[in-house]
């Protein structure tokens, strides 16, 4: 099934959680929404999902209008960033619900209830658990039993609101890479919200940036990495060192001193320089078009962040390879490899 | 209400004569000698504003032996009290139990203009005297009142009669029930409920199996508490009854007026029965709320 969100708005208050937002998702695929805390994810799930209503704009469900229709209409799996399990129902209810409550002539029979609950526990690898309640679960078993829940009714589309948000990152990782697992299983077209990025870039087909209600990139995780749409994105994805630069004449100029690196994406005036920390290279005193001194070195995994004060007043954090030798005081040089410059300070 | 609290907190070493020990351990604690003062001042209180009338009923009701004391209650005009107080609580308790939640439901889940107003409506019989709240039903029923004359012209009895007396008591007792589940429903939240929906319940099949499930221990407890005062009311329903001897007379109006009537037995007789209803109330009381903490959400 694909989804369409077309000029979505939905105000509360004098508040617009979005604003105007025009998204498509291909039948079967993983999609994720990122963005800052506030942005609108769960908001746009919701209106998705027919938990709220957009005060302008359309959805479409396969190119049919899914307003029209209430969330019980919708056959829309959520999971709910808190989970909502049901918690006077053990496991097996919770996940058998969407089943009981379907109207009588489609209803199965207690047999088959029993086999498509065992079946979606397997699925969720906690069979073992049917008889526990909520409150007796782990916080990671919780969030797959929300996830059996809401395959239980197969969905068209399922939606997942921070689904590993309140996990700790050892745990995130393992379910990160189940869900790749299942969705690939299960192939059902997918949506999920998280403002990890690194979470996102791993899992998803394509990742959706939001701000401010607002969707401001479209794109693969390398796309969105590599060619940042917007000064948001490419501060929001990734770490990057920001300069304020001004643009006239045909260069670049970083505390009036011009820099010895070719104007880029058509920026004038008052504009800010994005460099990835690894894209700074850096060489001897005399080298570069930046230069600064080393005020501070930590290394950790593959790299080491080394602090520089530069003359031009700014200080930066860049990763430098771990065999380049740095202490502190050193007098450095440093080059851009890859950056982008984006109007406005 | 406080002073429950207070024997509440005391920490549970007290056997070992509140234990310096335990003081140590405890930041919070107060030197030994103040706890014990305050602790000998609480249970006096409570001795004497508590359980010493509580005692006198009781010694009262048996002074002339368990048959004196059963022959009271086997009085006719005892067993038409009983019978109408039962009556008339079990009418409130219903009303007020599909009332409260009702008006609970709506107010917590759902957002619509003048639901500051409804809460506080809610709250309005408490801030009234009872006296005044019988006083209404009056001028409202009553011959001269504003629906008297039409009431009369159908034969329609609510005043002196069972509706009247109802009637009063259910305004009385409403926001037993509506007072009991909202603060729980407001913690409980709209996450279950949307979770429902989404996968394919009714509006009604949400609300059994999902909100009532939840808030079961919420209802028993509103319904405990509006039985105690629907039963025991006394301002309200002395206005509204007409005090017709065997017939508009509940038990606590019996009470005074077999007390007026210098019948002491007879008097404390029916008053242990309402004294041992309050003491099942607190039990039964005690019990729920342990539960309803279950229901809690917890942060996880
Ligand atoms: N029911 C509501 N009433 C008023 N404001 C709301 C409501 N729901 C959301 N908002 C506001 O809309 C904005 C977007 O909220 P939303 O929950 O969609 O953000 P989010 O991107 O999911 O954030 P987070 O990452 O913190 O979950 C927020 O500023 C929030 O305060
Ligand atoms: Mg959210």
């Amino acid at each position: 099934m694909t989804i369409e969100a077309r000029g979505v708005v939905k105000s509360f208050g004098a508040f617009k959680a979005l604003d105007g937002v025009d998204l498509k998702v291909a039948n079967g695929e993983l999609l994720a929404l990122l963005g800052p805390s506030g942005s609108g994810k769960t908001t746009l799930l919701r209106i998705i999902a027919g938990l709220e209503w957009p005060d302008a704009g359309e959805i479409l469900f396969d190119g049919e209008n899914a307003l029209d229709r209430g969330a019980r209409e919708r056959h829309v799996g959520f999971v709910f960033q808190h989970y909502a399990l049901f918690r006077h129902m053990n496991v097996f209810e919770n996940v058998a619900f969407g089943l009981r409550v379907q109207p009588r002539r489609i209803r199965k029979t207690e047999a088959q209830i029993r086999a498509r609950v065992k079946e979606l526990l397997d699925l969720v690898q906690l069979d073992w658990l049917a008889d526990r309640y909520p409150s007796q679960l782990s916080g990671g078993q919780r969030q797959r039993i929300a996830l059996a829940r809401a395959l239980a009714i197969e969905p068209r589309i399922l939606l997942l609101d921070e689904p590993f948000g309140a996990l700790d990152a050892k745990v995130r990782k393992e379910l990160r890479q189940w869900l790749r697992t299942l969705h690939h299983s299960i192939n059902v077209t997918s949506i999920f919200v998280t403002h990890d990025q690194e979470e996102a870039l791993e899992v998803a087909h394509r990742v959706v940036v939001m701000d401010k209600g607002r969707i401001e990139q479209v794109g693969s995780p390398s796309d969105v990495y590599d060619s940042p749409a917007t000064a948001f994105v490419h501060g929001f994805i990734g770490e990057s060192i920001m300069l304020p630069v001004e643009v006239t004449g045909g260069a670049v100029h970083l505390n009036g001193r011009p820099l010895d690196i070719a104007v880029e994406g058509g920026a004038a005036g008052a504009s800010t320089l994005f460099v990835r920390r690894h894209d700074m290279l850096i060489g001897p005193a005399d080298s570069g078009t930046l230069h600064g001194a080393v005020t501070h070195v930590r290394s950790f995994g593959p790299v080491q962040r080394a602090e520089i004060a530069l003359t031009e007043g700014s200080t930066i954090e860049i990763d430098a390879p771990r065999d380049r030798e740095l202490r502190i005081g050193d007098r450095v040089g440093l080059k851009p490899r890859h950056y982008r410059i984006f109007a406005g300070g | 209400m406080s002073i429950e609290m207070t024997l509440q907190r005391t920490p549970d070493g007290s056997a070992r004569s509140l234990a310096e020990s335990a003081a140590r351990r405890d930041p919070r604690a107060e030197p030994a000698i103040v706890r014990v003062a305050i602790i000998t001042l609480a249970i006096a209180f409570l001795s004497i504003f508590v359980v010493l009338p509580l005692v006198v009923v009781f010694v009262e009701a048996f002074g002339r032996g368990v048959v004196a004391y059963l022959s009271a209650l086997a009085d006719p005009e005892a067993w038409s009290a009983i019978r109408l107080t039962l009556g008339v609580a079990a009418v409130s308790v219903g009303t007020n139990l599909v009332f409260g939640l009702a008006a609970a439901w709506a107010i917590t889940k759902f957002d619509f203009p003048g639901k500051t107003f409804l809460i506080t409506l809610i709250d309005l019989p408490f801030s009234v005297s009872p006296v005044i709240s019988g006083l209404v039903f009056v001028l409202l029923f009553g011959a001269q009142g504003f629906l008297g004359p039409w009431l009369q012209d159908h034969d329609l009895q609510i005043l002196f009669a069972f509706p009247g007396i109802a009637l009063a008591t259910i305004f009385v007792t409403f926001p037993f029930v509506a007072r009991a589940l909202i603060p729980l429903m407001q913690e409980q939240g709209t996450q279950e409920e949307e979770a429902a929906i989404s996968l394919g319940a009714s509006g009604l099949q949400t609300f059994f199996r999902v909100t009532l499930p939840n808030i079961k221990w919420g209802v028993l407890y509103g319904v405990l508490l509006c039985n105690a005062r629907a039963m025991g009311e006394f301002g309200a329903v002395s206005v509204v009854s007409g005090h017709i001897r065997g017939e508009t007379n509940t038990m606590p109006l019996l009470v005074e007026i077999l007390y007026n009537e210098y019948q002491m037995v007879a008097s404390f007789a029916i008053a242990s029965l309402l004294a041992m209803l309050a003491l099942i109330t607190l039990i039964a009381k005690t019990i729920l709320e342990r539960n309803i903490d279950g229901d809690m959400p917890h942060d996880d």
